[in-house]
């Protein structure tokens, strides 16, 4: 007779991610029950409280793994096996809650639209119909946003976390599905919102095939959905070398869809775009850092022995990543679309720290692992990127956020606080020293140099000079170009978007002048368990 | 050995002046009226402190005192210390620039009483005095090198003192470049230095040169001697120093005459540890000196300018210097002697000059001068000690001090010593035509000029200098200077001269007198135009062009340069500027031609995920395969 067992779970330790998935699920149910006027306040208060409460419990965890001490623990596997609370996993669950936390304030920015959020007022109403009027001049809103975002957060929690295929499959879902929707529930040009959220959707479901065909095939070579015995498998080299290559491809695959890598970016600039700026933000930042957490675990753990078969295609990726990404934005006139593809282009600097890979017996002390300046990249690239995606929140025209570069013309005339705080992220982007574009960008190219892959950084290095041109382009767009027409208008954000902007900033600032303590901290628990 | 006593302060010779000049040209205005009694007494307080320095080091058994004051650059395995080095050779220069300067600096209150700027004019003497002494007392070739830029700085600001003037601006300027060509030579030659033996400091590269490669050690002291030459205004670097007389001309006594331009001389003696180990970067430095003691001869025979004559022999005494120098152990102090009696009786005809164009409205034109004597009678006298001093009259300074240098030089090579013997005859001809013209023959002074008499001011110092061009031979009575100096310059084995020393002398003062007879009967006997004859031979057009050494310098290395620039700037906007642009052009149409790709269909984007992930797996396939 079958017999069930009960699964042990360590409650506390996976406690954030039970928390972001409870405050979703205690969110659906104000959608519910709770009066439409009163919601939006429930559900932005208890959002916020449940991430506070998330962060507080991810720092008690993350000081249990004792980082400070000379032989970290290192972590420890949870939930029979499902999950690994290791220093990557935490630190990345700390970045994503944070940045949560500012996606939040951004999701509740009702100023710029004059007393509403930025989200439809009605999705189910079809744009330009009457419906829609009456939902816009009822003043209706979409609080279900915050849930979503919470589900969202939580698959973010889960997936560089996941030591199982199966979960990190689960992980990948629940991260993307609120994705596709909120990507469509712009209040503005709606159909270009719903246009990208088709898109997003039909593509990463395609990607998601390959990635779920990719895990069917490991499977088959190792007989296992656990990294730890594919890692074994692998290296003892048992099993079908056709199937391992195979999975690993269709695998990565998935992956580097979710990462906006090329050849599989074509989706990003067109959602950037049409998505709500708030949501695109939000994905900017918080899916690259989980979707590379769970690329570094999946092939430094689970196929870290056979990488001198994977590792040249992850040059080509990165190299074709970073010099597509760097040219194709030279002639974007959208600063959205521009700064996909600057997102595109990170992606490539990302991807060279990610060939910073080594044995752990080679890496001698102090030096950056490829976790750790993979890890400090991401931390630099998603402070500077939410808090450049709220900055275009607030510049705008009758016709609400002028994305147009033609509009951005002579902004530091009409407003120098928001064209020099613009001017200094995209400088950091560029990786000017004294920001934190700078710090990152050592940090990767010599975890990467380290590592043997030169050749990558001097094609890093060239597509640099290529990317800070069309950074600078904009800040002498802003400043030094005659304004067209009525010219650009800022339109004051309420202390939310206001609140983000200058944390995006400070972070951007800090992490460029004094980014000893946070190296060190990535140096001493930069270690996947196994 | 480390110093005790006063010797551990000796840092105040150089901070006193230091001060001195800090104090003038941060002060401003407020310092104008007193600013020149400032200048000069920090000088005169140097002299005195220069002085008991060297009394102590004469009584010491060991004459070498080392002071460490702290460090100056500590990087890698670059360690300098900054340090004062007072022994025989430093002391030496310590008096003559210390004294020679006190007097200048008092011949200059009177001479620069009537300029608006004489604060500045003492504050960048003051400066120069305290690089000088830096250059001279530093126990490093790094901190010679501090000294050598700094006195460089003085002599560019003195030079354009004037600075209104074109030609003085220019002057100054060409001064800076020429003089950065040897500079160049100076820096390489520490940096090999760094480089093959990790020491800058003269006791650590005195005790490890020996060690390295012959040819290293023939690069290093032909660095040092191009070093030299740009300093010392030697072949062929020596277009600059006729030019730099456009400073007043104290300073042209001082810094072009009497201490700065030697400096290439002190370099040299101060390296002997260095060029005893090269006979061949030795040679070089003495046919240098050949070559230069002769063409600053040339020069001076045929200029009309009294300040141009003066600067033509001084090119060719240190030349002379430059030439013993290059004899080796046989010829440092000789070397040194020289350039201390230099010091004298060129300091000397140069204030002199200076008290004659400040009697005649400052005209520098020889033609227009003419029985000056009866006018100013001291500076006639003192004029004539230096003249007679510089032409080796028996018993002056320059008969002790040439005399030995020529012998010296017939001894070592019979060839050097000959044209060193014929120089000798030239300097008797073009001195005396100086003194002929300007304090003999037919007064040929301009309408409005009445010539008169320097105040006392001006004069005092002359007499002193005067004294000394007669009375400084006496050091080397005893051959003290040579003993003096032996602890630096090792002491030269005793060889006999070709002939005996008292005949060479009688020749040297035959062939002297030879050139002054010349010039009684070309110059003194006949009637002297007011304007410079335009018929002249071939010599004198070649001397008064300087033996077109600026039409070299424009034919082999200005005009090269300019098209080497012009090409560089044709290249830089040509293949760089149109290269990167081109690049930028490129890198648009590429983005264009990409952007194509993104069409908007979903069904477009789909595929390339296809390609791409055939793409990825292509990649690990070859991979695994190869």
């Amino acid at each position: 007779m079958n017999t069930f067992d009960a699964p042990t779970i360590e409650y506390f330790t996976v406690s954030p991610i039970l928390i972001v998935l409870g405050v979703a699920t205690l969110g659906v149910l104000i959608e519910a029950f709770v009066p439409r006027g009163r919601r939006y306040l429930v559900q932005v208060v208890l959002s916020l409280v449940g991430l506070l409460a998330a962060i507080v419990t991810t720092v008690i965890v993350f000081n249990r793994l004792n980082p400070g001490a000379k032989t970290p623990k290192g972590g420890k596997v949870v939930a029979m096996g499902a999950l690994a609370a290791d220093g990557p996993a935490l630190f990345c669950w700390l970045l994503i809650l944070v940045l949560a936390v500012l996606s939040v304030l951004l999701f509740a920015e009702r100023h710029l639209e004059g007393g509403v959020t930025s989200f439809a007022g009605q999705a189910a109403a079809l744009p330009g119909t009457e419906a829609e009027r009456e939902a816009s001049t009822k003043g209706l809103e979409h609080t279900e946003v915050f849930p979503l975002l919470m589900f969202a957060v939580a698959g973010m929690l889960m997936f560089p976390a996941a030591i199982v295929l199966l979960a990190v499959c689960v992980a990948l879902e629940v991260l993307s599905l609120p994705l596709y929707l909120l990507c469509g529930l712009a209040r503005r040009r709606r159909l270009l919102s719903q246009e990208a959220a088709m898109k997003y959707f039909l593509l990463g479901a395609f990607s998601s095939g390959f990635f779920v065909y990719g895990i069917a095939l490991v499977y088959g070579y190792s007989g296992s959905m656990e990294f730890a015995e594919i890692a074994e498998a692998v290296s003892a080299q048992t099993g079908s070398e056709g199937l391992l290559l195979g999975g690993i491809a269709l695998m990565a695959v998935g992956l580097l869809f979710k990462v906006g890598a090329v050849p599989f970016h074509n989706w990003t600039p067109d959602v950037y775009q049409g998505a709500p700026t708030a949501v695109t933000a939000f994905m900017a930042a918080s899916t690259k850092v989980a979707a590379f957490g769970a690329l570094l675990r999946l092939f430094y753990v689970a196929f870290g022995a056979n990488r001198t078969e994977w590792l040249p295609m992850i040059w080509i990726v990165a190299i074709l990543t970073m010099v597509v990404g760097s040219v194709l934005a030279l002639t974007q006139t959208d600063i959205k679309r521009l700064l996909a593809y600057s997102s595109i282009a990170h992606a490539g600097f990302i991807l060279t720290g990610f060939l910073g890979i080594r044995s752990l017996n080679v890496v001698p002390g102090g030096s950056l692992t490829g976790i750790s300046a993979v890890l400090f990249y991401l931390t630099t690239y998603a402070f500077t990127t939410i808090a450049a995606f709220a900055l275009v929140t607030v510049v705008r025209d009758g016709g609400g956020e002028a994305t147009s570069l033609a509009r951005w013309q002579g902004l530091g005339k009409e407003s120098p606080l928001v064209a020099g705080l613009f001017a200094f992220l995209l400088l950091a982007m560029a990786g000017i020293p004294l920001t934190s574009g700078f710090t990152g960008k050592w940090a990767v190219f010599a975890a990467a140099l380290s590592a043997g892959a030169w050749p990558v950084v001097i094609v890093a290095v060239l597509a640099s000079a290529v990317a800070a041109y069309f950074y600078v382009k904009v800040i002498v767009l802003m400043f030094f170009s005659e304004p067209i027409g009525e010219g650009p208008s800022v339109t004051n954000p309420s202390v939310l978007t206001g609140s983000v902007i200058a944390v995006g900033v400070a972070a951007t600032l800090l992490l460029g002048i004094v980014p000893g303590s946070l190296i060190d901290l990535l140096g001493r628990v930069g270690v996947f368990i196994r | 050995m480390p110093a005790d006593g006063l010797l551990a302060a000796s840092w105040l010779l150089i901070a006193l002046p230091l001060a001195g000049a800090a104090v003038l040209l941060l002060g401003g205005r407020r310092t104008d009226r007193w600013g020149h009694l400032l200048g000069t007494a920090t000088v005169v307080a140097s002299f005195v402190i220069g002085l008991l320095c060297t009394f102590q080091l004469a009584g010491l058994e060991e004459k070498s005192v080392g002071v460490d004051l702290f460090t100056f650059i500590s990087a890698g395995s670059l360690d300098v210390r900054a340090g004062l080095l007072y022994d025989p050779l430093s002391a030496v220069f310590v008096l003559l620039i210390t004294g020679v300067g006190s007097l200048i600096h008092i011949y200059s209150i009177g001479y620069m009483a009537h300029d608006p700027g004489r604060r500045r004019f003492f504050a960048y003497l003051n400066l120069f005095i305290a690089a000088m002494l830096l250059l001279v007392l530093g126990n490093s070739f790094v901190a010679l090198y501090v000294g050598w830029e700094g006195v460089g700085l003085a002599s560019y600001l003195l030079i354009a003192f004037w600075y209104t003037r074109p030609a003085a601006a220019t002057a100054a300027k060409k001064a800076f470049i020429m003089n950065r060509v040897g500079d160049v030579g100076l820096t390489l030659a520490i940096f090999l230095m760094f480089s093959q033996l990790g020491t800058t400091s003269y006791s650590g590269v005195f005790g490890s040169v020996g060690t390295l490669a012959g040819g290293t050690v023939t690069a290093l002291g032909l660095l040092l001697l191009l070093g030299a030459c740009g300093k010392s205004g030697q072949f062929p670097l020596q277009a600059w120093l006729p030019d730099a007389m456009e400073g007043p001309t104290p300073v042209s006594a001082l810094i072009h005459a009497a201490t700065m331009v030697t400096a290439g001389v002190y370099l040299i003696v101060r390296s002997q540890f260095i060029f005893e180990y090269t006979s061949d970067a030795r040679l070089a430095v003495a046919i240098i000196g050949t070559i230069t003691l002769l063409m600053g001869a040339w020069i001076g025979c045929a200029k009309d300018d009294i300040k141009k004559v003066l600067a033509g022999s001084t090119m060719s005494q240190i030349g002379y210097m430059i030439l013993a120098a290059g004899l080796g152990v046989f010829g440092y102090a000789f070397a040194i002697f020289h350039l201390l009696m230099h010091g004298f009786f060129k300091a000397n005809m140069f204030l002199g000059a200076g008290s004659v164009m400040h009697g005649t409205n400052d005209d520098v034109n020889m033609r227009h001068y003419g029985a000056l004597r009866k006018a100013m009678p001291v500076t006639f006298i003192t004029f004539a000690m230096g003249y007679l001093a510089i032409i080796g009259f028996p018993g002056f300074d320059g008969f002790w001090s040439k005399d030995k240098i020529i012998e010296t030089a017939l001894s070592q090579n019979l060839t050097l010593g000959l044209c060193a013997l014929l120089g000798a005859g030239v300097t008797g001809f073009y001195m005396t035509r100086l003194m002929l013209l300007t304090f003999f023959t037919k007064e040929r002074w301009e309408p409005d000029v009445h010539p008169h008499e320097s105040p006392k001011v001006m004069t005092v110092p002359l007499m002193v200098l005067a004294a000394l061009s007669l009375l400084g031979g006496l050091v080397l009575l005893n051959d003290w200077i040579v003993t003096f100096l032996s602890p630096v310059t090792g002491e030269a084995p005793h060889e006999d001269p070709p002939l005996p020393a008292l005949a060479i002398s009688a020749i040297a003062v035959i062939v002297v007198a030879i050139g002054v007879a010349l010039a009684w009967f070309l110059v003194g006997k006949r009637e002297v135009s007011r304007t410079a004859p335009e018929k002249v031979s071939v010599f004198t057009a070649a001397g008064r062009n300087d033996l077109y050494g600026d039409a070299f310098n424009d034919l082999v290395i200005v005009e090269p340069g300019k098209s080497f620039t012009g090409g560089l700037a044709a290249f830089d906007r040509g293949t760089v500027d149109g290269g990167f642009e081109g690049t930028g052009r490129a890198l648009s149409g590429l983005s264009g031609a990409l952007r194509l790709a993104q069409n908007g269909f979903v069904r477009s984007y789909a595929l390339s995920l296809l390609a791409g992930a055939a793409l990825v797996l292509l990649a690990l396939v070859v991979v695994n395969l190869a």
